[in-house]
C-alpha cells in the first residue's frame, strides 16, 4: 500500500472550513425562501449572506494557497481519465465556489437590499436596485447552486469509491493525520 | 457716498419686500417627495410614500404666521420590496385597514435665521399621536419654492411594527424622515 500524502495543513482546514459552510448554506437557503415575512426571516437572510460572503473571502485565500503549493499527487490506481475528470470538477468547484455568493451579491443590489457583512461592514452595491434583473440573478443564483451540488455529490463519491472500494487511504489526504513524504 | 451707490441701494430695499411678499399654498405634488430610510439587520432599506396631499401657507415675511398639514395615504407605500409593502399593511405594523392614513398638522413655526425654521406638530399614526420637531429649510425658487426636512421618529412610540416585529434588534427603531415640498405663491 502506498504511503498517504496529504494537503497541507492550510488547505486541509481552508477546505473544511468552506465545505462546513457551503453545508450550513445551501439548506439554509432552501429553508428560508419559502417563509413567510419575519423578524426570523430576516434574520435567516443576513445569516446566509455573511455565509455567502464568508465562503467568497476563504475560496479568495484558498485559490491564491492552491496556485503557490503543490497539492499531494493522486495515488498511481487513479486511472487517466479520473485524473481529467478531477481536475475539471475541482476547477468548476472553484468556479461555483465564486460565482454562487457573487451572484448573490448582485442579486441583493438588484432586489435593493446591500449586503452588510456581519452586520458591520456594508459591501458596495456592484449595479443600481432592478426587481426584473434582481429575479434573474435569484434564477441563475438558484441553478448554481444545484449545479454544485451535483457537483459536490460526484466529488464526495469519487472520495468515497478511491477509499472504500478501490481501497485507497484516500480520505486522508484531506485529513489530520501525519503528514508523511515519500 | 457715491450718488449711484445710494440709488442702488435704495433700488434694492425698495425691491426687496416685493419679492418676498409672496405666501407659498398652492403645492406642486409632482416635485414633493416623502421618503424613509430604516436599518433592518443594519442594512440600510430606502421607502417612501407616492401618494400624499399637503396644505400649507408660508410668507417668508411672516413666519410665525405659517402653517402646514399633511395626509399621506399608506397605500402608496413603497417599504422597499413588494413583500413588505404587504406586511405593512397588517395589524402588526400600519393596520391599514383601520387607520389608512397618517397625518401631520403644524402647530407652531419658528424661524432660526438663514431660511431655516423649526416647525413643531403633530404627527399622527395608527391612531396615536405624538409632537414632533421637524428643521425645515426653505429654498426660494425661480417657479417653485422648495421646503426641506428631515426628522427621526421612533416607529414603538406609534406602534409601528408590534408583536414578533418590536424586536428593534432586527428593524431598528429609528426611522428617518425626509421630505420636501414644492410650493407657488399662485
Amino acid at each position: 500500500m502506498s504511503r498517504v500524502m496529504r494537503y497541507s495543513t492550510p488547505a486541509v482546514v481552508l477546505h473544511w472550513l468552506v465545505a462546513l459552510l457551503i453545508f450550513a448554506g445551501f439548506p439554509l437557503g432552501l429553508y428560508m425562501v419559502d417563509l413567510p415575512l419575519s423578524p426570523d426571516k430576516l434574520k435567516l437572510y443576513s445569516y446566509h449572506k455573511w455565509i455567502g460572503i464568508t465562503v467568497l473571502l476563504l475560496v479568495a485565500v484558498r485559490v491564491s494557497w492552491r496556485l503557490t503549493h503543490v497539492p499531494p499527487p493522486l495515488p498511481a490506481s487513479v486511472a487517466a481519465w479520473q485524473r481529467q475528470a478531477s481536475a475539471v470538477v475541482h476547477g468548476l468547484l472553484y468556479l461555483l465556489m465564486i460565482a454562487i455568493p457573487l451572484s448573490g451579491w448582485l442579486m441583493s443590489s438588484a432586489k435593493g437590499f446591500q449586503t452588510v457583512w456581519f452586520g458591520v461592514l456594508p459591501l458596495p452595491d456592484l449595479i443600481g436596485k432592478d426587481k426584473a434583473l434582481g429575479d434573474q440573478l435569484a434564477e441563475v443564483h438558484t441553478i448554481l447552486n444545484f449545479t454544485l451540488l451535483a457537483l459536490v455529490v460526484l466529488h464526495v463519491g469519487a472520495a468515497l469509491q478511491h477509499h472504500f472500494i478501490e481501497r485507497q487511504p484516500f480520505l486522508q489526504r484531506m485529513g489530520w493525520g501525519k503528514k508523511e513524504r515519500t | 457716498m457715491n450718488p449711484h451707490l445710494i440709488l442702488f441701494t435704495l433700488t434694492a430695499a425698495l425691491a426687496m419686500p416685493a419679492a418676498y411678499a409672496v405666501e407659498y399654498r398652492t403645492v406642486v405634488p409632482q416635485q414633493s417627495t416623502i421618503q424613509f430610510e430604516f436599518r433592518q439587520m443594519g442594512v440600510p432599506v430606502k421607502g417612501g410614500f407616492k401618494r400624499f396631499a399637503t396644505q400649507m401657507r408660508f410668507d417668508p415675511a411672516k413666519p410665525e404666521a405659517a402653517s402646514a398639514q399633511v395626509e399621506i395615504d399608506l397605500a402608496s407605500i413603497d417599504a422597499g420590496s413588494p413583500e413588505a409593502n404587504d406586511e405593512s399593511a397588517s395589524r402588526l405594523w400600519f393596520n391599514r385597514s383601520v387607520y389608512p392614513k397618517a397625518t401631520f398638522v403644524s402647530s407652531q413655526v419658528r424661524a432660526l435665521g438663514n431660511n431655516r425654521y423649526e416647525m413643531r406638530g403633530s404627527l399622527t399614526l395608527k391612531g396615536r399621536s405624538r409632537e414632533v420637531v421637524v428643521p425645515v429649510t426653505y429654498l426660494p425658487g425661480k417657479n417653485a419654492a422648495t421646503f426641506d426636512g428631515s426628522f427621526v421618529l421612533k416607529r414603538l412610540d406609534f406602534g409601528i411594527g408590534e408583536g414578533m416585529w418590536a424586536d428593534v434588534a432586527t428593524v431598528a427603531n429609528e426611522v428617518q424622515i425626509r421630505f420636501r415640498i414644492a410650493a407657488t405663491g399662485s
